[in-house]
């Protein structure tokens, strides 16, 4: 650590190759950043919500056989390493003739993984909302649908906030694994960097802060979002 | 087995019209028999009071009437329509014979994630898929009908229990039920906040409602029900007019049961 700040500023030539460095590193990093970290996160987490609910509703169905799909797929997804999972999608699959690529590989693996985790926290929720709620949807007159839709799932939402948020922040981070089946995220973009330069500590320092600020923002957004659902209890 | 069903006599509302009724009812959870044979007939405009020991059934009763329980048999049947639970029932026979009915719960069970006008507005709007503008009036005259057309606006959360009981009222009113059904509407409720609950509930019953309202109150039992009901392990042990079953009941269960509550 001493060594290294004492090569930084004690030769104000590398101090002024860090600097250029780090300027150059900016966009690139926040390319990948916008081009592919951001949009993976977000439609990987949109298809894993949708897939999360419906994993959640078939494993509180009173239908014997979703609940056992359901059951065996939140099992292995969780029982397996993401890294992995990605590799089967990516590397795994040409071999019995599907090619998928990088971008769509990883949207599928992240999309998976949230739906799996995802369908734990929303099925919690959704059995923590009272059961006289459902009565009294029922009993102005709703069907299962109607109740769900417009009285359940909207208060579920709301228990299911903090730790939604929470996946969502994770997978941000996550998204970096994508970097080993080729996707060029903020991660491969700052490991193509130093392979040309070889400033390790500087480069991966400034993309961890570019995850951190995107991170910080995500988390300002949250305490916004539940302060706001929060009107009413 | 006694016939209730020419015991009451009518006035000017109560016309001879059958609204309910109920025969044969049974309810078991599991090994457990709940309702053991339930007979019932209600007149139109009636106000009936259900009063019974604590498990007796009561609650399971107006759930039935609500279908909100399966009864394990029976045939109820509301102005007309008729379920027999001897056979199996559609969802969509159900789903129009719960709409006779309009149910306020022990706990008001309001939707909390919406205001008391949104409260009320949910079935006709969903339901019935009725306008939202000529809804959204008739929910606010609903709710000033009940006295809270100041907080139409607030949430659950921001009403206290009697405000929060009366949303429930107009609720099940929206949907324009044929038959109300309390399950003790004030149990849970301060004793101040009892009365503002008790009159919303009057003054339907002078509007010539049929209600069944399970209570302990026996202020309104005296003032607004036409006959009272008292129910002891599953079965309707007695019926009267309350000032007769209140003053000389007619079976030792009822007599015990009411010297232990006054
Ligand atoms: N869903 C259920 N599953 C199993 N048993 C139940 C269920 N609902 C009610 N019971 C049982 O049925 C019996 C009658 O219950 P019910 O709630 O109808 O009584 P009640 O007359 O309303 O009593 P209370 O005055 O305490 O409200 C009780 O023994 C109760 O434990
Ligand atoms: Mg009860």
């Amino acid at each position: 650590m001493k060594m290294y700040l004492n090569s930084i500023f004690a030769d104000p030539e590398r101090t002024a190759r860090l600097v250029d460095i780090a300027k150059t590193s900016l966009r690139p990093l926040l390319e990948g950043a916008v081009m592919n970290t951001i949009p993976l996160t977000i439609i990987s987490f949109i298809i894993g919500l949708i897939l999360a609910v419906l994993t959640a509703l078939a494993r509180i169905s009173h239908v014997k056989f979703f609940q056992i799909i359901a059951r065996i797929y939140v099992s292995a997804i969780r029982g397996t390493p993401l890294l992995v999972q990605l590799f089967i999608i990516f590397y795994g699959l040409p071999n019995i003739g599907v090619t998928i690529d990088p971008f769509i590989s990883a949207v599928i693996g992240f999309s998976l993984s949230v739906g799996a985790y995802a369908s734990e926290i929303i099925r919690a929720a959704i059995l923590s909302i009272p059961k006289g709620q459902w009565e009294a949807g029922y009993s102005i007159g709703m069907s299962y649908t109607q109740a769900l839709k417009r009285i359940i799932l909207p208060q579920a939402a709301r228990v299911s906030l903090p730790p939604l948020s929470n996946s969502f922040i994770s997978l941000v981070k996550d998204t970096s694994l994508a970097s080993v089946v080729l996707v060029t995220e903020m991660f491969r973009r700052a490991q193509e960097i130093t392979a040309a330069n070889y400033e390790f500590l500087l480069v991966y320092s400034e993309a961890a802060l570019i995850y951190w600020v995107i991170c910080f923002f995500l988390s300002v957004i949250q305490g916004f979002m539940e302060r706001r659902l929060d009107r009413y209890v | 087995m006694v016939d209730f069903s020419c015991s009451s006599d009518f006035n000017l509302l109560q016309g001879s019209f059958t609204m309910i009724s109920i025969k044969g009812l049974y309810k078991q959870f599991g090994q457990l028999e709940v309702l053991k044979g339930i007979n019932l007939e209600v007149k139109k405009g009636q106000v009936i009071v259900v009063i019974g020991p604590s498990g007796s059934g009561k609650t399971t009763m107006l759930r039935c009437l609500n279908v909100l329980e399966t009864p394990t048999k029976g045939v109820i049947s509301i102005e007309g329509q008729s379920l027999d639970f001897s056979k199996s029932v559609s969802k969509k026979s159900v789903a129009s014979f719960r709409r006779l009915t309009g149910m306020v719960f022990q706990n008001y069970n309001l939707f909390p994630h919406k205001t008391a006008l949104e409260n009320v507005m949910e079935g006709p709007v969903i339901v019935k898929g009725e306008d939202k503008t000529a809804v959204r009036k008739k929910a606010q005259a609903l709710l000033e009908k009940v006295g809270i057309g100041d907080k139409i606006d607030y949430y659950p959360a921001q009403l206290s229990g009697g405000q929060q009981q009366r949303v429930g009222i107009a609720r099940a009113l929206a949907m324009e039920p044929e038959v109300m059904l309390f399950d003790e509407p004030t149990s849970a409720l301060d004793p101040e906040l009892v009365g503002e609950v008790l009159k919303v509930m009057k003054d339907l019953a002078l509007e010539g409602m049929t209600m069944i309202v399970v209570t302990h109150e026996m202020r309104f039992a005296r003032e607004a029900a036409d006959e009272v009901i008292f129910m002891d392990g599953g079965v309707v042990v007695e019926r009267n007019k309350p000032e007769e079953i209140f003053t000389h009941p007619k079976e030792e269960r009822t007599r015990k049961f009411l010297n232990m509550i006054q």
